[in-house]
């Protein structure tokens, strides 16, 4: 994703990443806290927007990102606690409303996403942690006549001499204060929780049912919204007869709304049961995409050159002058996000105010999306973001879909309605990551390295739809579609590079999808490399290191080897294979170790290593690693999504399946000692899993797949 | 209607063929036990019908007569159940969604053979879904969770 800056981001905040502030006097001013209707009977008194102490102690931490399942709920009051130096256990969590102060420090938009939350927010968090401290010690000071460098802290008490106050006891006078515009961080030898690994803050109601997503508000008199969507992308209702579905018990009313006809009922049965026999007649799809001639339309494209997105020496005469020359095309199909919680919202409007429950990763954008549906000002609406059944980047729409769908069902009914859509909307009726097609032609010197790289990337843009962040698809390229290919590190010394690209259009909607366009370039970029090892006659892992000079990527592929056991002797049948890229500012390799049953791959074991300069929470970063392997593994055997004349074919788990129990393979995960600067977590993990998988086929069967996933199109 | 959920009595006005999940959801409020899928898939939904694992986005109310219903709600007082326990040792969940069903499965599971090995786990969890993919976590816990009852054996 491409950076923003944002002015007033960077007026109130010194960022650093890594531990260059550390110790230092720093000099910023911490926002304070927006106005916002708290919940709740503890009497809180705000210190800033990020944080708040109650007189029994309690702790409020407020997040300016979303919990999705990657743990912010649990790092972002570890940096607090580590200033501020307050008991763990005192510590709540809630959601930021939408508000300036929430804004993201490097995008200029208030969300979660390319696995930024804890380097964008390492400063910011710290620093509300300690301006707080700082104000709690001055209080203290105060009441003791003492001056407050007399003063330390320890697990939620100001201490001097034998004397010991509990910050509740000073919340009152501290909240009087003005905040130091001066604050000091600590020395990180002397952190107890930053590095130290802390188990989840939403652990316990993540276990016994009580936490509350978006699918479980509830309001009296909700009316639950089942729409009956387009079975083709862009399809219209020409005209609908709804006898049959307003003659079934608890159904109430339908609504046609632009995204297609909503059926209301007291309950989703009803709702649901009154959609099946509602009869719609729909416009025809024109130019409809469908899967097997829309790669043979990019196939025809990658013929001619693309938008030049990289471009040194003379890439036709370096292949032509090439001791061998290579051509390979890798075909990636369009994927669904399918978060286990479909998506839904719930909205209470009443034709002067609004209120919104969602889990959105995006809350202010999706506020002010609504605001324009129901024709009231952004200030009239109160949004609160739940937890999220998974997101992955479906949840931050640049046309908050589900919102406005849900927006324009409330405008019409005004009674609280909470919009749920079936596992089958959530599959057939869009987003995705695009399909993608890359030409790949790269000519080897004598010592079989890459003398010249041609690299044709054919798929949508995400940007060029029409994103907050569209000003930066520049000349014609968006930059997400080719990332991890441009200014590959394996192509420092290569002297012919030609990287390209054509963006194409269609009206399937596709977005960002855990790991954006890493998704399908490592997988690329990652068997490439590995064919070319094999041409030159070389090891993998041997041939990697010959090319590569980062330090970082050398170090997570010698670390994974090494813990891998590569080139030793592995259990009859098992083979490996390897692959490592950066992105998110991270590095990860893996190690994909397969067997063979029944003629088809068995992952055994994954060997993960990360570099993400200082992991703040080591168990939330292996977490991340897991989970993104198993992600990375159900797209790489699985994951596809076919369009046939306009219409996604699958529908539910049966059809787009899943790594299940069954096939999930031992993982382990090693965590590079760095100090290097900060990296993200929950994506980085993704994109070398199918290259890694692939290799370790070909590995095991001399068969390359170059088409995922590979279970539709592998019989060994 | 008469349904039996967490040993409590509940006489419900609904449809005789409303999946027991939206009985417990939409009528009940009893919102732990999670939607997915709709088509017994994935897992999500999982309740226990007289200590069995069912599930529940494809049991219609009618079917189930007077056996006991158990949710995530009923499993334990406390959150102290040993699978609940372990889950929290482990550090299990992450978005958390599905792991009510996990969770349901997992107990019933260790109800029939409290030391599963990896072959038994395999075959009786996978049925759940995990999109975040907790799925070594959750293969751990359980084996955790199956240790203490091992004692009572």
């Amino acid at each position: 994703m491409i950076m923003k800056t944002n002015q007033q981001s960077r007026r109130n905040f010194l960022i650093s990443s890594g531990l260059g502030t550390a110790g230092l006097l720093l000099t910023f001013s911490i926002p304070t806290a927006c106005s916002r209707k708290l919940g709740g009977s503890r009497e809180i008194q705000d210190f800033n927007a990020y944080l708040g102490i109650g007189k029994d102690g309690t702790v409020r931490v407020i997040l300016s990102h979303v919990e999705m399942g990657q743990g912010i709920w649990t790092t972002l009051p570890m940096l607090i606690a580590e200033e501020l130096d307050c008991d763990w256990k005192k510590i709540i969590v809630t959601h930021a409303p939408p508000g300036e102060p929430y804004i993201h420090t490097s995008y200029g938009v208030q969300m979660t996403g390319s696995s930024s939350s804890t380097y964008s927010e390492f400063d910011r968090y710290r620093m509300a942690g300690a301006t707080a401290r700082a104000m709690l010690i001055s209080a203290a000071a105060t009441r003791l006549g003492i001056d407050p460098s007399n003063c330390t802290t320890d697990s939620g008490h100001v201490l001097a001499g034998d004397r010991k106050i509990v910050y509740g006891e000073l919340v009152e006078d501290a909240g009087k204060l003005t905040a130091p515009e001066q604050v000091s961080l600590k020395d990180p030898k002397d952190w107890k929780y930053i590095g130290t690994s802390m188990k989840r803050l939403d652990g316990k109601v993540k276990i016994n049912g009580q936490a509350e997503y978006g699918l479980d508000k509830d309001l009296p008199g909700l009316q639950i919204a089942v729409v009956a969507h387009p079975p083709f992308f862009g399809a219209k209702v020409i005209s609908y007869d709804a006898t049959e579905c307003l003659s079934i018990n608890g159904v109430s009313q339908v609504v046609q709304i632009p995204t297609g006809l909503a059926v209301l009922a007291t309950n989703f049965w009803s709702a649901k049961k009154g959609r099946d026999v509602l009869q719609v007649e729909w416009d025809l799809p024109v130019n409809s995409v469908t899967t097997t001639t829309q790669f043979e339309a990019y196939r025809n494209l990658a013929k001619s050159k693309g938008i030049v997105t990289q471009e040194s020496g003379n890439v036709s005469e370096g292949l032509a002058t090439s001791n061998t020359k290579l051509e390979m095309e890798y075909c990636l199909p369009y994927l669904a996000h399918a978060c286990m919680e479909p998506m839904n919202c719930t909205i209470d409007f009443d034709g002067q105010q609004a209120e919104i429950w969602a889990g959105v990763q995006m809350p202010m954008e999706d506020r002010k999306k609504a605001s324009e549906v129901l024709g009231i000002p952004e200030g009239q609406i109160q949004l609160h973001t739940l937890f999220m059944g998974g997101a992955f980047g479906r949840r931050t729409t640049f046309d908050s879909d589900f919102v406005v769908e849900a927006a324009h069902i409330a405008k019409t009914v005004r009674k609280p309605i909470k919009l749920v859509w079936t596992r089958e909307d959530d599959m057939r009726a869009g987003y995705y990551r695009a399909a993608f097609l890359h030409d790949v032609k790269v000519g080897l010197d004598k010592n079989g390295h890459p003398q010249a790289w041609q690299h044709r990337v054919v798929g949508q843009s995400i940007h060029e739809q029409g994103t907050p962040f569209s000003a930066f698809v520049k000349n014609g390229i968006d930059g997400t579609s080719v990332e991890g290919a441009r200014n590959s590190r394996y192509l420092d010394h290569t002297p012919h590079i030609s990287i390209e690209l054509h963006s194409t259009k269609n009206e399937v909607p596709v977005l960002w999808w855990r790991s954006v366009g890493h998704s399908h370039i490592a997988f690329a970029m990652e068997s490439a490399i590995d064919e070319l090892a094999h041409a030159a006659g070389k090891d993998p892992v041997a041939y990697r290191r010959e090319l590569l000079d980062s330090k970082r990527h050398l170090a997570t592929l010698n670390l994974a080897a090494e813990k891998s056991g590569w080139g030793k002797r592995l259990p009859d049948g098992h083979y490996q294979g390897i692959a490592v890229h950066e992105s998110f500012r991270s590095y990860v390799a893996h190690v994909v170790e397969v067997s063979l049953e029944n003629g088809k791959p068995k992952v055994q074991k994954v060997t993960c290593a990360i570099d993400c300069g200082l992991a703040v929470n080591p168990d939330g970063v292996k977490a991340q690693m897991e989970g993104g392997i198993i992600f990375g593994l159900s797209a790489a055997l699985y994951g596809e999504i076919t369009m046939d004349n306009g219409s996604a074919v699958q529908s539910n788990f049966h059809d787009y399946q899943m790594v299940r129990m069954s096939d999930a393979p031992k993982i382990e995960v090693f965590i590079v000692d760095s100090e290097e600067q900060m990296g993200g977590a929950g994506e980085p993990c993704v994109p070398p899993v199918a290259p890694a998988l692939t290799n370790a086929i070909f590995a095991a069967t001399g068969t390359r797949i170059r088409t995922l996933p590979v279970m539709t199109h592998l019989i060994l | 209607m008469k349904l039996t959920v967490n040993n409590k009595s509940y006489d419900l006005d609904v449809d005789p063929d409303m999946p027991l999940l939206w009985a417990l959801r939409d009528v009940l409020k009893l919102t732990g036990t999670k939607y997915g899928c709709g088509i017994a898939q994935c897992g999500a939904c999982t309740v226990h019908l007289d200590g069995n694992p069912i599930r529940s986005c494809v049991t219609p109310v009618q079917a189930i007569g007077e056996a006991k219903i158990t949710t995530i709600e009923g499993l334990s007082e406390n959150t102290d159940h040993p699978v609940q326990q372990a889950w929290l040792e482990v550090d299990v969940p992450q978005c958390g969604y599905c792991q009510s069903g996990q969770i349901m499965t997992a107990a019933a599971l260790l109800e029939k053979n409290p030391h599963p090995d990896d072959a038994a786990i395999d075959a009786a969890m996978s049925g759940n879904i995990c999109r975040c993919g907790t799925y070594e976590r959750i293969r751990k816990a359980i084996h955790m969770a199956g240790q203490p009852l091992n004692k009572d054996v």
